[in-house]
C-alpha cells in the first residue's frame, strides 16, 4: 500500500528550522529580547548539545559514560587555543566555525584513545574508565602552563552569538538523528538490548561502539568551544566531575533513548535553575527533589525512549506508519 | 496529547517566573556570591558584610547622592562558585535589575568571567577577595578591594629576608589551585630578587593528605624559612607533617591562613608562625572597630577578611555615588577610579589609574594561640 505524505508532514520541521535560524538571528541584532535572556537561550542550546551527545552513548547505546566534561573541556582548550594563538586575530571571526570543529576532532581523538583500551569493558567498568578519563583530562589541563594552568585561559573574544549556538544545536540533531536511523544506529541500538546477540547477527559491534563514542565526544568538544567563547575564560574546575553530573541528570530527566527527551530535559533543568533564582540557596535542594519526584513518577524520563516525529525520519516515519496499518493500529505509533 | 499540555504549562509556569519590575527612589546594588558550590562560607561572609553595610545606609535616612536621599537595596544572587552561573547572574543583575553596580564574585575563577561582563555592560564591578591580576587587566569598570597575589608574595618575600634574615628558601604548594601557585611563583622571583635561594620546591594536588615524600625533600635541602601559600583546612597538617619529621625552618603563610580553624585544627603547632593578610582585628583604626563590633553584635561571630572586605566595597561604592553625585554608571566608575583617600576596615585604599587598590598588608603572627597584629607592609 502506497503512502500519500501530506504537505505538512514533508515540510514542517524543515520550515522550523528556517523559522528558528531566523528567530535566533533576529534576537541579538534588533535586540528583541532582554540579554539575559539571550545568555540563557544560549546556555540551553549549548547544554542540548552535551545531553544529546552524552544520550547517543548512555540512552541508545546502553553504555554509562559518566565523564562527559572531560571531553568538554578538551574541546574548550583546543578551540580557544586555534582562536586564540593559531587563527590570525583578525580572521578568528571567520574561521570561527573551524576553531571548534577542530575542538570538536581533539575531544574525538581523546574519545578514540580513551575507547580502545576499554572496548573490554561495559557498564560499571566503563564508568569507571570515562570517570578517571575526567579527572586525568582536568588534571592534565592544570599542569599545562601554556594555557594558564590552574589559573586558567582567558579567551579574548566572545564569538559565540546565538545564532552559531543555534545553527551548532541544528547540526547536532541533524548528525546523531541520521546516524541513530542509519545501519551503524541499528546497531548501536542492538547492542544496547544484548552485545553477544548483536555480535551473533552481523554487528561489527567494536566499529559500531567506537562510532557512537567518537561522535557524542565530538559534539561535546564543539559545545565545549562554544561554552569557552562565551564565557571567554575557562579553567580547568568549569569542568570537572560535577558538570559531568550535570549532563548526567539532564540526560535522565529528559529520557534515555529520545532525542527530544534530552531537547525537553536540558531545556527545563537549565531554565528552572535560572528561574528560581529568587528562591536563593533553595533552589539548589529543589532542583534534586523535583528529579527525585521525576524518577519516583516517571522513571523513564519525561519521554524515555520514546520520540517526538518531527525527529524522525520521513521514511522512517511511513515504515511504522505502514507496521502500525497492517497490525491494525497496535503498535506504537512513534519510538524504536 | 496530554504529555504536551505538561509541558506546556511547565513552560508558562517558568515564564510566569522569569518577570520583575524595578523600583524608583532607590539604588539598586547587586551582590554576586558563591552561597553554594564549594566555598560557601566565603559567600555567607561576604553577603553579611554587604547587608550590614546597606542595613547601615538606610538606618541612617539613606545614602545622600546629589541632593537627593536614596535608600539603597541589596539583590543577592548566588553563583554556585560556577563560572557559567556567575556569567548569568551578572547578566541578570546589569540588565534585569538595572543595579547601579555589582559587588562579587570573591573567587578569580568566577569574578573573571563576570568581569568580562561587566566591562561590556560598562558598568562598574568591585570584587572584594579576588586576588588574581587578570580580574581587572586591562579593564575599565572593574575594580577589587583587596590587594593581589603579586604583592602579598613580594611582602612574604621582604619580610623573610629583611625581618628574619632568611638565606634559603623552601615552598610546598598546591599546584592544582590558581591561588596557590601564583603565590608560590611570585614569592620565588622576588626572594631570589632579594639575594635569596629558593632551595625546594613541592608541589601536591588538593585533597592530598600525607606530604611526607615532599616533606622528606625539603628537610635535606635544609632551608632557613618554609613557605605554605595554601587553604587553611591543609596547612595545619602540613605543619605537623614537618615538624614530625624534624624540620625546624620557620614557617611561613599568606592570607589564606585567616581562618579560625587552623587554630583549631593546628593547636600548638602553629605558635610563632607568620602569615600576611587584609587586616588586623587587634590594630583596628575607629572605623574597623566600630564594623567589627557591629558585625558581632549582629551574627555572633567575628568578620573574616571576606566580610570585611565585602564591607569596604560596599563602603568604596557610596563614597563614589556621592561624589559622582548622581545614580549613574559611568559617572560611579570615574568616581572610583579617583578615589585617592578612602578609610576602610581593611586600611587606607587608593586607586591609581587601574582597578587594583593600593593599600597595605599587614603581617600576623599566631601568639598563645591568637591572631596577634605584628607588622605593616606598604607598597
Amino acid at each position: 500500500m502506497q503512502v500519500q505524505t501530506s504537505w505538512i508532514s514533508r515540510w514542517a520541521v524543515p520550515l522550523l528550522v528556517v523559522a528558528g535560524f531566523a528567530v535566533a538571528w533576529a534576537i541579538p541584532r534588533y535586540q528583541l529580547i532582554n540579554p539575559y535572556y539571550e545568555l540563557i537561550l544560549m546556555y540551553v542550546g549549548i547544554n542540548i548539545m552535551l545531553t544529546v551527545s552524552l544520550n547517543l552513548v548512555n540512552g541508545y547505546m546502553g553504555e554509562f559514560s559518566v565523564g562527559h566534561a572531560g571531553f568538554m573541556a578538551v574541546g574548550a582548550y583546543v578551540a580557544s587555543v586555534l582562536t586564540m594563538r593559531v587563527i590570525p586575530w583578525d580572521m578568528a571571526g571567520y574561521l570561527y566555525p573551524l576553531a571548534l570543529i577542530g575542538g570538536g576532532i581533539g575531544a574525538g581523538v581523546v574519545a578514540l584513545l580513551v575507547a580502545i583500551p576499554s572496548f573490554r569493558t561495559r557498564g560499571d567498568y566503563l564508568a569507571l574508565v570515562t570517570l578517571a578519563l575526567n579527572m586525568i583530562v582536568k588534571s592534565v589541563i592544570e599542569n599545562i602552563d601554556a594555557v594558564g594552568g590552574p589559573r586558567g585561559f582567558l579567551v579574548m573574544l566572545r564569538l559565540t552569538n546565538l545564532p552559531w549556538v543555534y545553527v551548532w544545536v541544528i547540526v547536532t540533531l541533524w548528525v546523531i538523528r541520521n546516524f541513530i536511523y542509519s545501519n551503524a544506529g541499528r546497531g548501536v541500538l542492538a547492542i544496547r538490548e544484548d552485545e553477544v546477540a548483536a555480535e551473533l547477527i552481523g554487528v561489527r559491534t567494536r566499529e559500531v561502539k567506537l562510532r557512537a563514542f567518537i561522535i557524542s565526544a565530538f559534539f561535546a568538544g564543539v559545545a565545549g568551544g562554544l561554552y569557552a567563547h562565551l564565557l571567554q575564560f575557562i579553567h580547568p574546575r568549569n569542568f570537572d566531575i560535577l558538570k559531568s553530573t550535570e549532563i548526567l541528570i539532564m540526560v535522565y530527566l529528559g529520557g534515555i533513548g529520545s532525542m527530544m527527551g534530552s531537547v525537553l530535559g536540558a531545556s527545563i533543568f537549565t531554565v528552572l535553575l535560572e528561574a528560581l533564582r529568587f528562591m536563593g540557596v533553595w533552589r539548589m535542594a529543589l532542583a534534586p527533589l523535583l528529579l527525585v519526584v521525576l524518577m519516583i513518577l516517571r522513571p523513564t524520563g519525561i519521554m524515555g525512549l520514546k520520540e517526538w516525529r518531527g525527529l524522525i525520519p520521513l521514511d522512517e516515519r511511513l515504515r511504522l506508519w505502514r507496521l502500525r496499518a497492517r497490525k491494525g493500529g497496535s503498535a506504537s505509533a512513534a519510538g524504536n | 496529547m496530554r504529555k504536551w499540555t505538561r509541558v506546556w504549562v511547565l513552560a508558562c509556569l517558568v515564564v510566569g517566573i522569569l518577570t520583575g519590575a524595578a523600583m524608583a527612589q532607590e539604588i539598586v546594588v547587586g551582590l554576586n556570591v558563591e552561597l553554594t558550590g564549594s566555598i560557601p562560607v566565603v559567600g555567607q561572609s561576604s553577603r553579611n558584610g554587604a547587608q550590614l553595610a546597606v542595613d547601615q545606609v538606610n538606618a541612617a535616612g539613606g545614602l545622600e547622592v546629589g541632593g537627593r536621599r536614596y535608600t539603597v537595596r541589596l539583590v543577592v544572587e548566588d553563583n554556585e562558585d560556577d563560572a557559567a552561573s556567575a556569567v548569568a547572574a551578572t547578566t541578570k543583575l546589569i540588565t534585569q535589575n538595572q543595579v547601579v553596580a555589582v559587588i562579587g564574585p570573591n573567587a578569580s575563577r568566577n569574578a573573571i568571567p563576570a568581569a568580562q561582563i561587566a566591562e561590556n555592560w560598562r558598568t562598574p564591578l568591585i570584587s572584594p577577595w579576588s586576588t588574581n591580576p587578570t580580574t581587572t587587566a586591562g579593564k575599565r569598570y572593574v575594580f577589587r578591594a583587596a590587594f593581589i597575589d603579586d604583592f602579598q608574595g613580594e611582602v612574604v618575600a621582604a619580610f623573610a629576608r629583611n625581618n628574619l634574615g632568611a638565606q634559603t628558601a623552601a615552598v610546598l604548594f598546591d599546584i592544582a589551585s590558581e591561588y596557590n601557585k601564583g603565590i608560590a611563583e611570585i614569592f620565588r622571583s622576588s626572594f631570589e630578587a632579594l639575594g635569596g635561594r629558593v632551595v625546594a620546591w613541592e608541589t601536591y594536588t588538593t585533597g592530598d593528605r600525607d606530604f611526607s615524600s615532599q616533606l622528606t625533600n625539603i628537610r635535606a635541602a635544609n632551608p632557613d624559612v618554609l613557605f605554605l601559600p595554601n587553604y587553611y583546612s591543609e596547612v595545619p597538617l602540613q605543619v605537623q607533617q614537618a615538624r614530625r619529621l624534624g624540620i625546624g625552618a620557620r614557617i611561613l603563610g599568606s592570607d589564606s591562613w585567616g581562618s579560625a580553624e587552623l587554630l583549631t585544627l593546628g593547636g600548638a603547632d602553629m605558635e610563632g608562625l607568620f602569615f600576611t593578610t587584609h587586616y588586623a582585628p587587634d590594630i583596628a583604626t575607629p572605623v574597623a572597630r566600630e564594623f567589627i563590633s557591629a558585625y558581632e553584635a549582629r551574627y555572633g561571630n567575628t568578620p573574616d577578611d571576606v566580610a570585611a572586605l565585602t564591607y569596604d566595597s560596599m563602603q568604596l561604592l557610596f563614597q563614589a555615588l556621592q561624589k559622582a553625585g548622581r545614580v549613574d554608571r559611568e559617572a560611579v566608575r570615574n568616581a572610583l577610579a579617583s578615589i585617592t583617600d578612602f578609610e576602610g576596615v581593611t586600611g587606607s585604599m587608593r586607586f591609581e589609574g587601574t582597578g587594583d587598590p593600593v593599600k597595605s598588608a599587614v603581617i600576623i603572627q599566631i601568639r598563645d594561640g591568637k591572631f596577634t597584629y605584628y607588622d605593616s607592609v606598604a607598597p
